[in-house]
């Protein structure tokens, strides 16, 4: 097949199928250079975002929402078209008629969209309130099919985050597609495969295949109105690059109007870009500095997305992320890498239009990766704190070279992968509530098998780790059946019609579970095993706190004692997950990730063995305790590296912060020592690492004086956050975190 | 056989003791008591703990892949020439294994042990600590002429040097000290380059914790562009 905007690529297969990854190894153009060619902001670009400076300062000023439609339902279509400055503006579309302005979707379940309303004074609208009466939404499924021991377990908190009030997320649609293609080119082989399926038996899975074909026809219709209205025809190719990104925006804009997913990842764009803007550029249409203009104008749109949540939801998560991660970087199959100049400037961003958590720029990392861009990296790492990295070495032979991230850590092939996420098990709750036979003393709930109290003097390792075990059985099975409700009910009543249209019919899926609280459970259990540690019970005869004697091998200390009974932790954990089969034939997978709810974990989780007191935070993801390492930065490092990815699928999240002085003398130093973290840490087969380069006094005085520092951005676990977004205890943990400091 | 030695504590990351990214031991004991040592933990020879040189090396290998081409091992202090057989024995372990060796020391000592240690020893860090023997009686503790002569011995056996040298406002931080430090080395070709370390007091918490007295808590630590224009003074 042939198209005139393709005019000037070179052929391949991807002419005749749908095949993105195909079109990008033909014609893309590797770069081995340095940053030296990038352009700064132009004018135009400058003043743009000084308007969407200032409508951050008032979103802030109305605390933290600045307007919301409440008599719309998001969709496509349902908004008339919005802008910042329209005449000035080069990549245009916005998810209501004004920036800023939040649309509600109650497909996930109404009663959030109607809290979410009040909180910021406002009320939804009798007609969204009539017309969702008679509607089920995602959230009224799931609770008439959840069970006693499902609501039991979501309420005392030992499986949280369970995404059954609001849109799953953390699927990527291939939002290239639309680009490369055009939308009549997709919906014509959509109908193709609908064709096909009509020639098979119908049992369930291919009549629910069938519906949701049809219905991805149909919003693959709704994209071309949308992007009409704006003046735009998406039904043909892109012929140049600034539409090559306006229709990829465009894709992308119509998943986030018709989802309000937790993560909604923008998945692997720059280096598509890339060989337009190289054609472009070679044709004379674009200078360096123009191509720089219009992924600034992309990004300044991607920092505008926006989804009503709940204060709850918000403090949390540290404000209202979005996740929109754009995997930059990594390798090609062949060898070739996959950076081009385009990865290059999209981490340019960071400095044309400020640094800021959205986009989640993460870089894949390989230690083939050319010196130029590895050092640029480093750079853009030690000014910003906005950046994040995952191994491309380790992901490469399981994903290939097209697979992207979802949310934080979750890589998937572009549309070709997707998942089905759900929430995190506590697991240092659940060994407290293993110890005191089936209760949870925080909530005073009795949950799981009953058993005896274990009130010993001195806890037995090996029979408390019997006892735990059972308790993982139990609650893995309980974990993979409380998913499985969940996604049947989203697929059912708030199916991802458009992000699936950017998928191939047959997709592969994953049912990505979690823990929290690992290291917390290490060194419990390493505590017990190589300390004295006695259980104190209260009046009722509940184990409520622990007397520990003795010293113990702490996680984070590179000390195999202790890393591998963390290690051994997520294979227990994975391997009994696998034994209850997954909703569509997931397969399951496992993040050691919190985000920011380590905190709120903490908040919900009685006095551990390790010494960590009731209430106390977690250290986030797979982090070591905080202040627990003793042999420096690198210990803890090879201490997170032991996790093995086999066993989690779902990633495994580090945040690290080292101070400027303790990575060298001069900045030509820093640089090349950060490399060579980066480099060794993840020969480790490590999966995942935030970086932050500062020094605690810069928190602590942004703690006092917010205002006086309204950009600060960083990495917390798997993203970055506006320090300032952060609620006062976020910011103090943050703060308490161990810098690695110079000595 | 391997040998015992005996150390203070080990950092796995540092970026401050030699080039690129190095695994740094620090030595139990010291023959000096200079009063801006940032480590007086490090002074008694009987504290610390026993570690084999065969467990030190494995423990530096779980290091490897940070190191780089240019990283490695540093043995710091306390001061290393104390245990030259146990240095010795672990420097030829890490160059069996493929790992830069680098010896920071004050080069106060120097005799065959010595000397043999330093034929597995990649890079030397060497003090001079301050520029003249008055100075050097007074605040360190022995004469200018030890180190002097261990410089000497190194240009003989061409190991690349680095010169660091402390400055601590009002004791050495004119220009005419630098002048004076470049001058002493000037000689000496196998000085690659010289290092002025802000004094720092950090470590106070370190003396108030063994309950001694540090002695140059006195001193105010140096802004930046006095040291930037002291190394200036270096770059020529």
């Amino acid at each position: 097949m042939k198209h005139e905007n393709w005019n000037g690529f070179n052929a391949g297969k991807w002419q005749d199928e749908i095949n993105v990854r195909d079109f990008i190894q033909n014609n893309y153009k590797e770069y081995t250079g340095d940053e030296s060619f990038l352009a700064q902001a132009t004018p135009r670009t400058r003043d743009l975002m000084k308007k969407v400076e200032t409508l951050f300062t008032l979103e802030r000023q109305y605390g933290g929402v600045l307007d919301i439609d409440t008599t719309t339902v998001s969709s496509l279509n349902s908004y008339a078209p919005g802008y910042i400055d329209k005449s000035n503006e080069l990549i245009v579309g916005l998810q209501t008629n004004r920036p800023l302005k939040r649309g509600v979707n109650p497909f996930g379940g109404i009663r959030m969209a109607r809290q979410a309303c009040e909180a910021y004074g406002y009320k939804l609208s009798d007609k969204i309130e009539d017309e969702f009466q008679y509607r089920t939404t995602h959230n009224d499924g799931v609770f008439r099919a959840y069970t006693d021991e499902m609501r039991l377990a979501r309420k005392c908190h030992v499986i949280t985050g369970l995404p059954d009030a609001y849109g799953r997320g953390r699927i990527i649609g291939d939002y290239r597609r639309v680009a490369l293609y055009g939308v009549d080119r997709l919906i014509e082989e959509k109908k193709k495969d609908k064709a096909a399926l009509a020639k098979s038996n119908f049992n369930t899975e291919q009549i629910r295949l069938d519906e949701e074909l049809f219905q991805q026809i149909n919003f693959l219709g709704f994209m071309k109105q949308m992007a009409a209205m704006y003046g735009c025809d998406i039904s043909q190719p892109a012929k140049n690059t600034r539409e090559a990104i306006q229709w990829t925006y465009f894709a992308y804009l119509g998943a986030i109007k018709e989802q309000n997913g937790a993560a909604m990842s923008l998945g692997r764009v720059s280096t598509f870009f890339d060989i337009y803007i190289e054609r472009d550029i070679a044709n004379g249409i674009l200078t360096e500095e123009t191509a720089q203009e219009l992924i600034d104008d992309f990004v300044i749109k991607l920092r505008l997305a926006r989804h009503l949540r709940t204060p709850e939801y918000n403090e949390l998560f540290g404000g209202d992320p979005m996740w929109i991660t754009e995997a930059v970087g990594g390798m090609s199959e062949d060898g070739r890498t996959l950076v081009t100049k385009s990865s290059f400037r999209i981490l340019n961003t960071l400095y044309t239009l400020g640094s800021s958590p959205e986009p989640n720029l993460t870089v894949l990392w390989s230690t083939s990766l050319p010196s130029g861009f590895k050092k640029f990296c480093a750079k853009v790492s030690c000014d910003t704190d906005s950046i994040q990295y995952e191994n491309d070495d380790m992901m490469r032979p399981i994903y290939g070279d097209d697979y992207a991230i979802a949310c934080c850590v979750s890589a998937m092939k572009v549309g070709k992968q997707m998942q089905f996420f759900g929430a995190r098990c506590n697991l240092a709750k659940l060994l407290l509530i293993a110890l005191n036979g089936g209760y949870d003393a925080t909530s005073n709930i009795h949950i799981g098998p009953q058993m005896p109290v274990m009130n010993t003097d001195k806890l037995d390792y090996t029979k408390v780790m019997e006892r735990f075990t059972t308790y993982i059985e139990w609650m893995a099975n309980l974990y993979v059946n409380t998913m499985n409700v969940i996604h049947y009910m989203h697929d059912k009543y708030a199916y991802e019609k458009t992000q699936m249209a950017l998928h191939d019919t047959y997709v592969d899926r994953f049912m990505a579970f979690g823990i929290a609280g690992l290291s917390v459970v290490a060194d419990s259990l390493s505590a017990i095993k190589f300390a004295d540690v006695k259980p104190v019970t209260n009046e009722d005869g509940f184990i409520t706190d622990f007397e520990t004697t003795g010293d113990f091998p702490k996680y984070g200390n590179d000390d195999d004692r202790v890393d591998l009974i963390a290690k051994d932790m997520t294979h227990l954990m994975i391997t009994e997950l696998r034994k209850t089969p997954a909703y569509r034939d997931a397969i399951h997978t496992l993040s050691v990730l919190t985000i920011t709810s380590n905190v709120m974990y903490g908040k919900n989780t009685g006095a551990t063995p390790d010494g960590r007191k009731a209430s106390e935070p977690f250290a986030p993801g797979a982090n070591p305790m905080h202040n627990r390492e003793e042999n420096g930065a690198l210990a803890s490092l090879n201490s997170v590296a032991k996790i093995s990815y086999d066993d989690c699928r779902d990633g495994i999240s580090n945040t690290f912060s080292i101070t400027p002085d303790a990575l060298g003398r001069s900045e030509d130093d820093r640089l090349s020592n950060l490399v060579g973290i980066l480099d060794g840490y993840f020969s480790k087969m490590a999966h995942h690492i935030n970086i932050n380069v500062l020094n605690r006094e810069t928190l602590m005085k942004a703690y006092e004086d917010p205002e006086a520092y309204p950009n600060l951005t960083i990495r917390v676990s798997g993203y970055a956050v506006n320090f300032n977004k952060l609620s006062r205890e976020q910011q103090r943990e943050v703060i308490s975190r161990t810098f690695h400091e110079a000595m | 056989m391997s040998l015992v030695g005996r150390i203070n504590s080990i950092q796995s990351l540092g970026t401050l003791d030699g080039p690129g990214i190095r695994f740094v031991v620090f030595a139990q004991g010291c023959n000096l008591r200079c009063g801006c040592c940032h480590n007086p933990d490090t002074w008694d020879v009987n504290k610390g703990e026993e570690i084999s040189s065969d467990a030190l090396v494995d423990k530096a290998l779980r290091f490897k892949s940070y190191f780089g081409s240019d990283g490695g091992i540093t043995i710091s202090g306390g001061e290393p020439l104390l245990q030259p057989e146990f240095v010795s024995d672990v420097f030829e372990l890490c160059h069996k294994n493929g790992i830069n060796t680098c010896l920071d020391t004050s080069g106060g000592i120097l005799n065959d042990r010595i000397q043999d240690m330093l034929k597995h020893t990649d890079r030397v860090l060497l003090d001079i600590k301050y520029t003249n023997d008055e100075d050097y009686r007074k605040y360190v503790g022995c004469s200018i002429d030890a180190p002097l002569k261990f410089l000497s011995y190194l240009e003989s056996a061409s190991i690349p040097i680095t010169i660091r040298q402390v400055i601590i406002p009002t004791l050495n931080d004119t220009e005419e000290n630098i002048l004076k430090l470049r001058e002493l080395v000037s000689p000496f070709k196998c000085v690659e380059k010289i290092e002025l370390l802000p004094f720092k007091k950090i470590c106070k918490v370190k003396y108030d914790n063994l309950g001694i007295e540090f002695p140059f808590e006195k001193y105010p630590t140096p802004d930046k562009s006095t040291i930037d224009k002291l190394n200036s003074l270096l770059n020529v």
